[in-house]
Formats: C-alpha cells, structure tokens, sequence
C-alpha cells in the first residue's frame, strides 16, 4: 500500500512499547487501519490527541521518528469471484505470487445477522468419515471445533472433510500454520483438483503472531460474500484457534489489562463467539458453516480456550489414537455434534438413531469389559464380545481414515452387530431388527 | 431528572467500546446518550463522572468513530416501552423489535419500535371517575393474546391522583388518550396506554411482598417433586457445557405454572434462540389450547451481540416481567446464561482499570447478583390481587467449576439450585440434575410445607425427605460396591442401590422429547413416587445380587413404560398389572 499525496504523514512518535506506538494525531477513527514505518497498524484506543497504535509485525527497529500515515479504514477486503483458488496474508494481500484481485471493497468484521432472518440448520453435511456422519453428523450453518492434542492429525482430517462435503467454497483461515502445513494444504487442495473452490487466508509461524488477529475476520468476510451474495454453501475452517487466542492473550497483556482465567482476556467469549456466531442458515439456501481446531494441552478441556469454546460452539469432535488398533479414531464418548437431532433419521435412514446410540452403549460396555480386564477380573462370555465388537467397530466405523456412505455405515454396523450378538442384546426398536437383521 | 435544555457533549476518548465525553452541563449516573456519528447515532449509557469527562458504554461498535464527535444527552436512564404488544414479540436486549428492522444484517444504531402504534385495541375500562388511584393501579384492560392486559397509572406517578375521566369500551390505539387523572394540585394529566420505566430500577407499585408460599408446577419431577421451586421463587441452573442447560430451560418454559413467559437468551448460540422463534409458533400451550409463543416474549441478545447490550438485555427482561406481574400475572422469567451478563460486567470493569475481584470479575459482582435476584417475587398488588415472577437463570460456570465467582455470588442469591451433573449426562442421565447437591430451600419454608401439605397429602414432605435419604444411602452402597466388589458386600447392599436406581430411573429421569413423559403433573407425580417407595418398603427374596440387578431392571423397564404412557389409560394399567406380576414372583 503507497502513500498517497493528500495523506497527513506524521513523523513524531511519544511512546513506544513491544506492540504499540502513540503518537499525536488528529480525525482519527477508532479500529483504522495505518502504515507505521511500513508495517500495518491499528487503532486501539485515542486519548485526547493522543492515538495509540498496535503495529501487528511488532515495533522492532521502528524509530521515534518514522512515518505513520492513517489510511482512512478499518480492516477490509476485495472481494469477488476472483478470490477463489488464491492465497492471501492476514491483510488479505496475495502471497502465491498471483495479481492482484480486482473486486468490491468490503470492511471486515461486519455486524452479525438478525436472529430472526436466520434459519434453523437443517442440511446434511456428508463427510464420508463415519465417526462423523453417523455418530455426529454436521448440519450446514453449525459451528465445530476439532479439539485435539498438537501431534494428532486434525489438519489433514479437516482437509478430507473439506474436500469430501458437498460445499461450494471453502475457506482457509490458517493461523501460526506451520509452513508444512500451509504446504499440505496447498498440494492436497491442489491434487485433488479443487482449488477452483478454496480460497486461503494463511498466516504462518514465520509471520508475526498478532497478525493472525485479523485472519478469521477476513475468511468470514469472504465467506459472507458468497453465502450471502452468492447463495452458495460455504465452509470455513479455522486451524488453530488456540493459537489465535493466544495472540488475543498477547495484545491484551501488552494493552495493560487484567487477565481473567488462564491468562486470557476477560473478554475472550465474546471475542471468540463473534467468530462462530458468523455460522448461519440463510433462508435462501446460503451458509456458512465453520469447522475450527483447537488444540488442547494435554487433553486438558478445562482451560479457558476449550471450554469458552465449547460453550459457544455446537458440539466438538475429539480425535483420539485407539492402541488397540492402531488408528487415530473419532472418540464416541466424548464427541458431540449438538444439530445432529435435526438431520438424523430424517434425511438419513430411518435407524440411523437406534443404530447409532446402541453402538455407542456396546462400545461403552467394551470399555468397562477392558477396565476389569486391565484389574485383573475375570471376562465374561458376553464381555469377550463386546471387546472383539469394539475393535472391529474401532477399525471399521470410528477411524478417521475410512470413507463410505452413511448407508454403508449402517449396513457396516448392522453387520457388526450380528457378527457378535446376539439380537436381544443390541436393544434395537423390533421393526429395524426385524428389517436389518439378516441372519 | 428532567431538563429544560439537553447537555451535550464531545467524545474526548475511545477505548472500545468505552468512549470518554467531554460535557458541558448536568449529566445522571446511568443516564442514556446518543453520540452522533455521521452514519448513524450510537446509544450509549452513563457509567461514570469524573469532573467533565463522562464515561459512557456503547451499545454498538465504535468502529471508525472520532474524537469530537458531538453527543447529547437524553434526561432519562436507560428506559423499556411498556403497552399491549409485547407478547410473542422478538426483542434485543435493548427491546428493538428484531421483526421491524430491515435486511439480513443488525445495522448499527437501527433503533426499532417496540410497539406498534397503528393496532386497535379493544379496551374494556375498569376504573370510575373520581376514584383515588397511585402508581400501578388498574384503568382498564385490554385483550392481549387471549391475557388480560390491564393499562396501569403509571409507575412512574408519585403519591395519590383522582380519576377524572375514563374514555368507554371500544377500540383504541396505543397512543389514545384513554383516561385523565388529576394530581393534588388540581393538574389533568392525559394517560395512554403506553408508559416507560427505566430497567434498572425495580418496580414497587404493589403493596407487599410476601414470602412465596406457593409451589410452582413445572411438570418436571426431580423439580417439583424433590427440590420444588415457589411461585414467585428464584434459581439457578449451573452446569458445565453439554449437560442440557438449555434443553432444562426450555422443558421448563414449555410446561410450567405460568401466564407469561419472558426467556432472556443472553449471550447464548444465536441458533438456539433460532430454535424457539421455529418451535413454540408451533407448539401447542397445554394451558390456554392456543401456541406457546403466544404468550411468549424473547429478549435475544446473542453472543455475536454488542456486549453492553447483553448486560442490558436481562434488566430489560425483568422490567417486562415486573410489568406483567403488576396486572396480576404469573410471570416465569428464565435468563440462559447469567454468566454472559457477568462476563460483560467484567470487560466494562476492566476498561474502566477498576480493581478487579476473584477471575478479574467486578468487586460488587454479588451485589450485583443479589439486588437483580431480589427484583423476582410475589407480591400482594394494592387492589388485593397477586402476581408473580418465578426467575430461573443458568449458570455456565469456567472449565465446569463451581466454585467460581458467578456461581457462587448466585448461590448467595437463589433459593433453589439445581446443579447440572456431567457424570449423569455422559450416561445419558437426562435432565441431569444431580439428586444429592441440589438444593430448594422452599422445603424449609413452613408456609411452603403448608401449602405441600395441604395441596398434596399430609405426609408429603416426609416422603420426599426420605427419597432423598434413600438417593443417598444408594450412593454410599455404591461406592462400596465399587470398592469392596459384587461379592464383597452383603446382598442388602445391593438392594439399597437398586433402589435409589429405581427412584433414580423412574422419578428423575424424563424424557423431554417423549410426547407423554415431557410433561409430569403433580397428581401423577405423587402416583408414581408413593408407587415408587412403596416397592423400596417392600421384602423381596434374592439369591444372589445377579438376581437384584435382573429384577429391578425389569421393573423399572415396566414403571419406565407407565411414563411413557397416558396417564390412566388401558396401556398404563397394563404395565401397572405386569409390574404386580413380576413383583410376585420375588415376595415371600
């Protein structure tokens, strides 16, 4: 971005911090965007004449005496048609070397929509995955986080399902990604022939961390623009919001405010509810669905990133690695997609629910069966069962690497269900029993 | 507070959405401000003065705003619409009819009608000339949605005013004068339906205020049989996230005792306020035959919402149910979750660098909680009739804790906590009010026990007493059975667990998605939990507790049915007379 002629330019800077710069400016707006020493800047509180500035890429290097100019706006985004298949940084400039997009110009971080011109969410979102469609199938307009610890495979769970579910766009927003992981993406997105229909807004670990504050509101605003103008059905996925929260950490110790729970600012709900609250339901058949990752410490749900997020979010998947079988796993237990009522068994096959839950309850008496074996009890004849179903149901159903139709996962289920029980003991409604089970 | 000429003022400071005015002029702690930002006035609310800068919240975003901006001040505190028209309506926090505001998107500063003005309504008058009247009193009434909307004195109006003239029956808009009272002065004063009142003051135009004494139904057991909550009574609901809070809330909504139901959806999930605006237009109200919204008004303020206006949107909701309860309603005022207001009095209290309390929530958080909890009640109106509010919150307490500020400021504040347990929701265990820690404290009001005893039978509260003890001893016998093995224990061991899993399964489990079960009424609940304890009274013969664990789970199997089953019917006594049978088999 130049300096155009009618510009002020200030070169007086009174104070200057890690993140921020204040200087004496005047008809200034609060949240506008500026160039200070060029590096992108942001308003974050005015005193008087007096504005202070966070500097996203830090105030390294910056003297008393550079060059700031106001640039007249908040954070904002061209978009169009032309964003898709492109790659851009948290300012929503390219980075894979391509021009320039012509298109509108859009503030980011809008305003959120009008509860009552929302829609109740209620489209099937299919993703091949069974640990996700049958036992926590997304809904288009919901909003899930992946919780998951930093060494198990979300990102490239989150790439299968992108590229499996019927959206129209999908949309990157990848923060302190790993250049490896911002390259997985790329070829992946790439091979699969489907970069027409992604659009990415990546900051990785090499940028400045506070930079990737500005990343979900760009990918949000872009997805506003063709779920909304469009009417297409978008998905948003958001890796890692953990990360983002701690940049959110950084900036609010660095402003001087009173951390609330594990070190985050006490707004962090509704910094992050903002976020989330962008999934929606048109009336029109336009959507925006988000599918985030927070990474956890240790499995720990009770910090406060998790657990603000699981108070705003609808429902979460945990990933889980099974020794028993040597795979990464969608863990039933845990696991909980909160707009599956709306969906199953309704645009899915009528068992759906049944087979569903009385999976969930066999596994879970697997479970007790392996916690007398690890003490030493004896096995019964039914408890030897239910472990050899939970490992067939592990391998078959529950990793994340499998890829089948619903119909097939029920059928897969049933099958299950007859290769080691009896029909009583799977406690299904009697019509389905009487229709599926064919021994 | 009122002023001849408004004060105005310059925005001197921005720090989110906390802006400092420079001001010329009288200006009121809480006292409400537009700043006129060029592409549209933003409302905002006094917090603090210090000197000439006034600390004011923002309702809306403060993006792209600017020093000297210039801001007026209004005369008045942050005031709620109050006439007919406010059932079934859909508000934000500040009580903008969401219905009347154009496009997809919450514009900033669109500031809607809570009302509407053109409707013509069928007054009925009550009061006669030359009646002596004060604040509160009742001029006539109106039909609202099947109600009786009484038009009151306003509450505003001290001391005593004569009634000069009332107009007669027939249909009036809001706006129509429709009664002239006179003050001691001898001053006529034009009334209309419509009045105003600032939300953050509570209304006192009533005569007393009781203890509650009543028992509020809700059709839900583990409420109303063992921890009931009273007319006009307060609690809470603290759980961590996926325990069903809001599932709770709204069973509660849907089935319980009331005439008017305010749900204040405060800073939740925008698609569960999506939710009601899709079912209750089409769930049918068991109590009037007509829908559920009908005499339901939403204050939704989402979590995507500006923050000052959630805290603003639960004050907003209680002055409605004031409002109601001043025509002689029962009003039942449900607020999901009271941990949103709280966090939005903390980001205020931090920008205003107070000294921060326990989690850097506000020092007089309690006080907050407590006077908020306090406006909640029954109260004896001064022409004799009675009206209520029954307000249940929920609590979202950080990381599942209870021992958090929110929590335990409400504990000090609510007489009834009903506390979500996640070991009874990971099992399914639904609603999943845990038995041993919740608490009412009604049980101890003696007016209460009277009204119990009275209502439902003599020995009532003997009863519930002792199911509880009985929950108790079960979970003892459980934990020894954890420790010591199946075998390690005496077989009565096993007996007293599968016993507090019969009341376990029978009485507190309920399934509010079951037609039936959804809904328990009082005179079924008694049925079923005499039924209940008299089987744990009973002596059954077992040889091994193979043989306990098989029975009870057959009769609980058949007791399970009977709640699913209409009530009385062929199908219920079916199960009534197999749970005899099966009993047999097992008595000496």
């Amino acid at each position: 971005m130049e300096t155009q002629a009618f510009q002020k330019v200030y070169t007086k800077i009174l104070n200057l911090t890690k993140a921020t710069v204040t200087l004496k400016a005047t008809d200034v707006g609060n949240e506008e965007m500026a160039m200070v020493h060029g590096r992108m800047g942001q308003v974050v509180k005015i005193m008087g004449d007096e504005v202070i500035l966070q500097v996203f890429a830090g105030t390294e290097g910056i003297p008393t005496n550079a060059e700031v100019v106001f640039l007249g706006h908040s954070p904002q985004l061209k978009v169009g048609d032309q964003l898709a298949g492109r790659f851009f940084n948290a300012f929503g400039d390219p980075i894979d070397g391509g021009p320039d997009v012509e298109g509108r110009i859009i503030e980011t971080g809008g305003p959120s929509v009008n509860p009552v011109r929302r829609k109740q969410p209620s489209d099937l979102i299919a993703t091949g995955i069974a640990g996700i469609d049958l036992n926590n199938s997304l809904v288009t307009g919901q909003k899930i986080p992946f919780f998951a610890d930093p060494d198990q495979p979300y990102n490239q769970v989150m790439a299968n399902v992108a590229l499996r579910a019927e959206a129209d766009k999908i949309i990157l927003g990848g923060m302190g990604l790993s250049n490896d992981d911002y390259l997985y993406f790329k070829n992946v997105f790439d091979n699969a022939g489907a970069l027409d229909r992604i659009v990415s807004f990546v900051n990785t670990t090499d940028d400045p961390p506070v930079e990737r504050l500005l990343i979900p509101d760009m990918a949000l605003s872009a997805a506003e623009y063709f779920a909304e103008e469009k009417q297409q059905k978008v998905l948003v996925l958001l890796t890692d919001m953990t990360l983002f929260a701690d940049a959110l950490s950084i900036v609010s110790n660095r402003m001087d405010q009173i951390p609330s729970k594990d070190s985050m600012p006490g707004s962090l709900y509704s910094d992050l509810a903002r976020i989330y609250e962008k999934a929606v339901q048109f009336p029109h058949g336009g959507s925006i669905t988000i599918i985030a990752v927070t990474t956890l410490n240790g499995g720990d749900i009770t910090h406060a990133i998790p657990d603000n997020t699981g108070y705003i979010t609808e429902g979460q998947l945990f990933l889980r690695m099974d020794s028993d079988v040597g795979k990464v796993i969608v863990d039933p237990f845990r696991s909980l997609s909160r707009l599956k009522q709306l969906v199953i068994g309704k645009q899915t096959r009528e068992d759906h629910p049944q087979v569903m839950n009385a999976a969930i309850r066999l596994y879970a008496d697997a479970a007790n069966a392996k916690t007398k074996q690890d003490n030493g009890f004896d096995l019964t004849d039914y408890d030897e069962r239910t472990l050899k179903f939970a490992r067939a149901y592990s391998e078959q159903i529950l990793a994340v690497d499998i890829n089948i139709d619903t119909e097939k996962m029920l059928d897969t289920t049933w099958e299950l269900f007859q290769d080691n029980f009896a029909r009583e003991e799977v406690v299904v409604r009697q019509e389905f029993v009487d229709k599926y089970w064919k021994k | 507070m009122e002023r001849k000429n408004k004060t105005t003022g310059v925005v001197a400071g921005i720090i989110a959405n906390l802006v400092i005015v420079e001001v010329e002029g009288p200006v009121a702690q809480n006292e409400i401000c537009f700043i006129q930002h060029p592409e549209s006035n933003l409302m905002a609310e006094v917090i603090k003065i210090l000197g000439k800068n006034v600390y004011v919240q923002v309702f809306e975003s403060t993006r792209g705003l600017k020093i000297g901006t210039k801001v007026e001040f209004e005369g008045h505190l942050l005031e709620v619409t109050l006439g007919p028209g406010i059932l079934s309506r859909n508000y934000d926090g500040l009580q903008n009819d969401l219905d009347k505001m154009d496009g997809v998107f919450l514009k900033r500063g669109d500031y809607t009608d809570p009302l509407n003005r053109e409707k013509k309504w069928d007054w009925t008058p009550i009061a006669k000339a030359g009646e002596e009247v004060s604040a509160g009193s009742w001029l006539g009434e109106v039909p609202e949605n099947g109600m009786p909307h009484r038009i009151m004195v306003p509450f505003k109006f001290e001391g005593k005013y004569t009634v000069k003239s009332v107009v007669e029956a027939g249909a009036y808009t809001v706006d129509n004068v429709i009664a002239t009272v006179t003050d001691k002065e001898g001053n006529d004063i034009d009334l209309t339906m419509v009045q105003k009142w600032p939300v953050k003051m509570a209304v006192k135009a009533y005569n007393e205020k009781p203890r509650p004494f009543k028992l509020l139904e809700t059709g839900i057991r583990t409420m109303d049989t063992l921890n009931p909550i009273a007319e006009g009574g307060t609690g809470f609901i603290p759980g961590p996230f996926g325990t069903g809070k809001t599932v709770l809330q709204h069973a509660i909504s849907k089935y319980a005792e009331a005439d008017i139901v305010i749900i204040a959806a405060c800073g939740e999930r925008a698609n569960e306020v999506v939710e009601i605006f899709t079912e209750f237009p089409e769930l049918e109200d068991p109590r009037t035959g007509r829908k559920l919204i009908e005499r339901t008004t939403i204050i939704a303020n989402t979590s995507n919402m500006p923050v000052a206006a959630r805290e603003a949107s639960v004050y907003t909701a209680m002055t409605l149910g004031e409002y109601y309860r001043s025509m002689g309603l029962r009003v039942l005022l449900m607020a999901d979750s009271t941990s949103r207001w709280a966090q939005a009095l903390r980001e205020m209290s931090n920008r205003l660098e107070e000294l921060p309390g326990p989690d850097a929530f506000p020092m007089d958080l309690t006080a907050i909680i407590t006077s908020f909890y306090a406006r909640a009640g029954f109260v004896y109106l001064n022409n004799g009739e009675s009206g209520s509010i029954t307000f249940i919150g929920t609590v979202s307490p950080a990381g599942g804790n209870l021992k958090e500020p929110v929590t335990e400021s409400t504990r000090k504040a609510a007489r009834c906590f009903y506390g979500l347990n996640q070991e009874r929701a990971d099992s399914k265990r639904y609603p999943a009010i845990d038995p041993i820690d919740s608490y009412s404290k009604y049980l101890e009001y003696p007016e209460l026990v009277e009204y119990l005893t009275k209502n439902i039978s003599e020995d009532w509260l003997d009863k519930v007493m002792h199911t509880k003890t009985l929950l108790l001893r079960g979970r003892e016998a459980q934990e020894q059975i954890n420790i010591l093995g199946d075998d390690g224990v005496p077989l009565e061991f096993h007996e007293r667990f599968w016993n507090s899993e019969l009341i376990d399964g029978v009485i507190l489990q309920q399934d509010s998605f079951d037609k039936i079960d959804a809904n328990c009424p009082l005179d079924r609940q008694k049925y079923m939990l005499e039924k209940v304890l008299d089987i744990t009274e009973k002596k059954f013969s077992f040889d091994s507790f193979e043989d306990v664990n098989g029975f009870f789970k057959r009769i609980i199997n058949e007791l399970k049915q009977m709640n699913y089953s209409e009530w009385n019917s062929d199908k219920f006594k079916a199960y009534e007379s197999e749970l005899e049978t099966i009993m047999k088999e097992r008595l000496n």
